[in-house]
């Protein structure tokens, strides 16, 4: 009891009031304390968010890959700036400079030089900057989409969940390159928002589908039926008691959405729908040079290691994500 | 067969001997968290035509012993000391022993049926699986002797049965499928795990019956894993109780049951809720003049199905709640009592009738009145491992109505949950652990704060205690029962346990097939039930106490006569043959002075 009392920042203040419920709080408590060993957080009052966010806090390996992909994010848009704004690399991957040697690099040119001299690191950098966009524009996109989709139709059955599914069997049914190709040709007079946008707005049925799956299985536990006995609404037995049930199918699809994203736009690039010279994007760099890989491999391994470093750290990320939410896989590697 | 260690003298078993025995039996789970010794060199044997019960809670080790006989543990258990089963030792056995031991001579009877048929096969199919797998009989011959099983245990029509799929039949039929199965090649001793714990009461006593006289009939020892004290008065020879994987007691159950020595045997004891022995106090408040909390009239509940007519799950139903009453909800599975109780929290729809709630009728409100309506009800279901959202932290489950109806701020809910967790009688550190960190009992006791959150004046509990030990069940039935003293909330308490309403209820509802059959206040309905149905129910639940149950036996049987029906019994026909194995009369198990046809 005492021990609470000291140590807890909010239990400081908390004064037993017997008449709400006649309880002898002193009695109580010494009757019921087990000899719980030395836990973190045992003597604080936490909710459930406030859990998720410690477990995630705690998580080394994503907490690392937050860590990189900030510096990679910071790095690709502070060095060669971002739009009107200048960054501190002096030269633009449009312009062409004289080869030094073969253009293997050099302390002029960082990351080497290409096959008509550019300078390959702001070239690189301006394909990260497009490639993380269209990459997490499309991952987020897509993933609220076809869990808010999967959700409903799972939920709320009937009906509704015969119209969004066959919406959903639409988009499936269409070719994901052909809509893409097509929405892409449109889309890319947006520039590289509108084209991810569209991207994400054909690539969400997979994950409604899981989602849908899992709803439906989840929505008969007793636990929603528990919830629903106290009061609760719809709207939050799918947010706050479902989507946290979830969260694996929902994190495992979303990283994978990521991947495939990336790869999704150098095929359209490479079709000419995409991100097209002189813009560049990391996918694109690869594919142009992949002839280049056995002569001037550091054409092909700058961008292959940036997307490779981008991959996993989006994996572990999701990984601390779901450990986090899943209160069994944390206890024991703590 | 030639791998099987009989030839050794050593390992023969002199005739009248135990047919399975355990000696210092031990078992080492080798898990990430270091070993658990599960079972601590127990020592058990099972004669011919003896029911040896093997009692304690979950946790206990009796059903990984019993595993072991059937050679049945998980890779990563260790097994020391010797089971002998008839003259085999199981330890010496490769996996082509094993398979021949299983079924031939070690059969065993599992807890729930609907999981252990397949749920894809027929009856027949899966009768016949065993006679075939063990060469007694093939093609037309083994549907014939399948047919024959089923008629044994007392399933008519069984030329029709066995084309049927394990969904077609009901609890106590699939059960007495699962024994004939077990009893198909005639093994020398049946282990039956918890074989009614998933069967309702009247079914219980007729499985029961039906076990009884398998070892009555056929000399078969009856390895009884159970948890039900009753069940062990009804049945067993004699008693061994485990607790935490060492056996504390032994004895005849007449020692064990009425002059227990070890402590923890009489705390068992203590703990069975008894019929009439620790009834609730009589209801003091004057409840005539004040409206009912809850009154359902003439209440009809219909479920729809695709292509049939609806089935009327729940027909005419009324009875009223008065305010700072425990109505016990009584019936067996299939009864609609819990349907009953979901349809007062507004759960599923009524076909036609009214459930008033504090002079509000559920089934007719929506949205806002709903939801204020739902404020004032609090509800306890079955299974707190399922009711609770495995995602929340206990602190998260006891605050969600209060979240849900934004009472209070954060601090104020943090208070009122500690101040639940007190009154449960629970650590105040158990606000940041999650349900699967907790006991049975512990998180039952959650799910009670939780329905208390909100101090409901209704409280529905739909069989809050089943799912827990008895020792547990007791603990938190008084909880329960002080809690109620303390809030003076009405409630619906629905459970199929006759004992544990008679601890708790001050009026009791009988249910069957969706209709009351018998109501009124508990001494009058239990004690002296003027319905027949009710009767049966009472008869059929047995009381730990061997003489006093075999009274209660008889007179059972003394009633159904009387109603005009039969006992459950095995139906053993004077030619009746025994099974042999074809080719193997040199080693097969044929102790003939136990084949009474021949």
């Amino acid at each position: 009891m005492s021990d609470i009392r000291n140590t807890a920042p909010r239990g400081e203040d908390y004064q037993p009031t017997p008449s709400v419920t006649g309880v002898d709080v002193e009695a109580g408590m010494g009757a019921g304390v087990l000899p719980a060993g030395p836990q973190p957080g045992e003597d604080a009052s936490y909710s459930q968010g406030q859990l998720v966010w410690r477990r995630f806090v705690r998580h080394r390996a994503a907490m690392i890959s937050i860590a990189i992909l900030g510096v990679v994010i910071v790095l690709a848009f502070s060095s060669i700036g971002m739009g009107p704004i200048p960054g501190w690399w002096d030269k633009s991957y449009l312009a062409t400079f004289d080869k030094i040697g073969t253009g293997s690099p050099t302390w002029t040119h960082p990351f080497g030089q290409d096959a008509i001299g550019k300078d390959f690191f702001a070239m690189t950098m301006r394909g990260t900057q497009r490639s993380i966009v269209i990459a997490l524009v499309i991952g987020v996109v897509s993933t609220v989409i076809g869990t808010a989709i999967g959700a409903i139709a799972g939920y709320y059955r009937g009906w509704l969940d015969s119209i969004l599914m066959r919406l959903t069997d639409v988009f499936i049914v269409i070719p994901l390159l052909v809509l893409a190709a097509v929405l892409g040709r449109t889309a890319s007079e947006w520039g590289i928002w509108g084209l991810s946008l569209m991207l994400g707005l054909v690539t969400w049925t997979g994950l409604a589908r899981l989602v849908r799956g899992e709803v439906l299985s989840l929505r008969e536990r007793e636990f929603v039926m528990a919830a629903q006995a106290v009061g609760t609404s719809p709207w939050r037995i799918i947010v706050k008691h479902i989507l946290p049930n979830s969260v694996g199918v929902i994190i495992v699809n979303a990283t994978l959405t990521i991947s495939t994203a990336i790869l999704l736009e150098t095929s359209l690039s490479f079709l000419g729908y995409g991100v097209r010279p002189p813009d560049t994007s990391l996918g694109l760099l690869i594919s142009l040079n992949q002839n280049a890989f056995s002569t001037r491999p550091w054409l092909f391994w700058w961008p292959g290691l940036l997307i490779l470093t981008i991959a996993l750290c989006v994996n572990f990320i999701g990984d601390g994500l779901r450990d986090a939410f899943d209160p069994r896989q944390t206890r024991n590697k703590d | 067969m030639t791998t099987l260690d009989i030839t050794s003298p050593g390992a023969q078993a002199a005739p009248g001997d135990a047919v399975l025995s355990f000696e210092d039996l031990t078992v080492t789970f080798g898990t990430d968290f270091g070993d658990v010794h599960a079972v601590k060199g127990i020592s058990l044997d099972v004669r011919p035509g003896e029911v040896v019960a093997l009692v304690g809670e979950s946790g206990s080790g009796k059903s990984v012993t019993s595993m072991t006989a059937l050679g049945l543990l998980p890779g990563n258990a260790r097994v020391g000391g010797t089971i002998r089963v008839g003259n085999k030792i199981v330890g010496r056995l490769d996996s082509r022993g094993l398979r021949e031991m299983r079924g031939n001579d070690v059969a065993m009877v599992f807890q729930e049926p609907m999981t252990a048929l397949n749920p894809v096969l027929t009856i027949g199919d899966q009768l016949t699986e065993g006679l075939q797998l063990h060469g007694i009989a093939y093609g037309k011959q083994a549907e014939a002797r399948a047919a024959e099983l089923l008629r044994m245990v007392g399933i008519p029509e069984p030329e029709r049965r066995l084309k049927q799929y394990p969904h077609e039949l009901s609890g106590g039929q699939r059960q007495r499928v699962v024994i004939a199965m077990a009893i198909a090649c005639d093994p020398k001793v049946i282990i039956a795990d918890e074989p009614t714990t998933a069967l309702d009461v009247t079914v219980q006593a007729d499985i029961l019956d039906l076990l009884r006289s398998l070892k009555e009939k056929l000399n078969t020892g009856i390895l009884l894993i159970t948890h039900n004290m009753g069940v062990v008065a009804d049945m067993a020879d004699r008693v061994a109780v485990m607790l935490q994987g060492d056996i504390v007691e032994t004895g005849t159950a007449d020692q064990v049951l009425n002059h227990p020595r070890h402590d923890y045997t009489k705390k068992l004891l203590s703990a069975v809720p008894r019929l009439g022995v620790n009834s609730a106090a009589p209801l003091t408040v004057d409840v005539s003049e004040e409206a009912p909390t809850l009154d359902l009239r003439n209440l009809v509940i219909e479920y729809h199905r695709l292509g049939k007519p609806p089935f009327r799950a729940v027909d005419d139903v009324s009875f009223k709640v008065m305010p700072g009453e425990i109505v016990g909800l009584v019936g067996e599975s299939g009864s609609g009592k819990s349907t009953i109780g979901k349809c007062a929290l507004g759960l599923i729809p009524a076909h036609s009738g009214a459930v008033s709630i504090m002079g509000h009728d559920i089934t007719q409100l929506k949205g806002k009145q709903l939801k204020a309506l739902r404020k004032r009800i609090g509800v306890v279901f079955q299974d707190p491992a399922a009711s609770m959202n495995p995602r929340f932290p206990i602190g998260s489950v006891i605050a969600e109505p209060l979240e849900v109806h934004k009472i209070g701020d954060d601090r104020s809910r943090r208070r009122r949950v500690l101040e639940l967790l007190d009154a449960v009688e629970l650590p105040r550190s158990f606000y940041n652990r999650y349900p699967h960190e907790l006991s049975g009992g512990q998180r039952q006791r959650v799910s009670v704060a939780r329905a208390l959150t909100l101090e409901p004046e209704l409280l529905v509990a739909d069989e809050p205690t089943s799912a827990l030990d008895v020792s547990v069940q007791a603990s938190v039935l008084a909880m329960f029962t002080s809690l109620q003293e303390r809030y003076k909330f009405a409630c619906l308490f629905v459970s199929h346990d006759l004992a544990v309403i008679d601890m708790l209820a001050h009026r009791v509802v009988v249910l069957q097939n969706g209709e009351i059959v018998e109501q009124g206040l508990r001494e009058d309905v239990l004690h002296e039930p003027r319905e027949e149905y009710t009767r049966r129910l009472l008869a059929a639940a047995p009381v730990p106490e061997p003489l006093e149950q075999r009274r209660r036996r008889e007179a059972r049987h003394a009633l159904l006569r009387e109603l005009g029906d039969d006992v459950a019994e095995l139906q053993v026909e004077d030619d009746y043959e025994r099974p042999t194995l074809r080719g193997q009369g040199n080693n097969g198990p044929t102790p003939g002075g136990l084949y009474g046809g021949q």
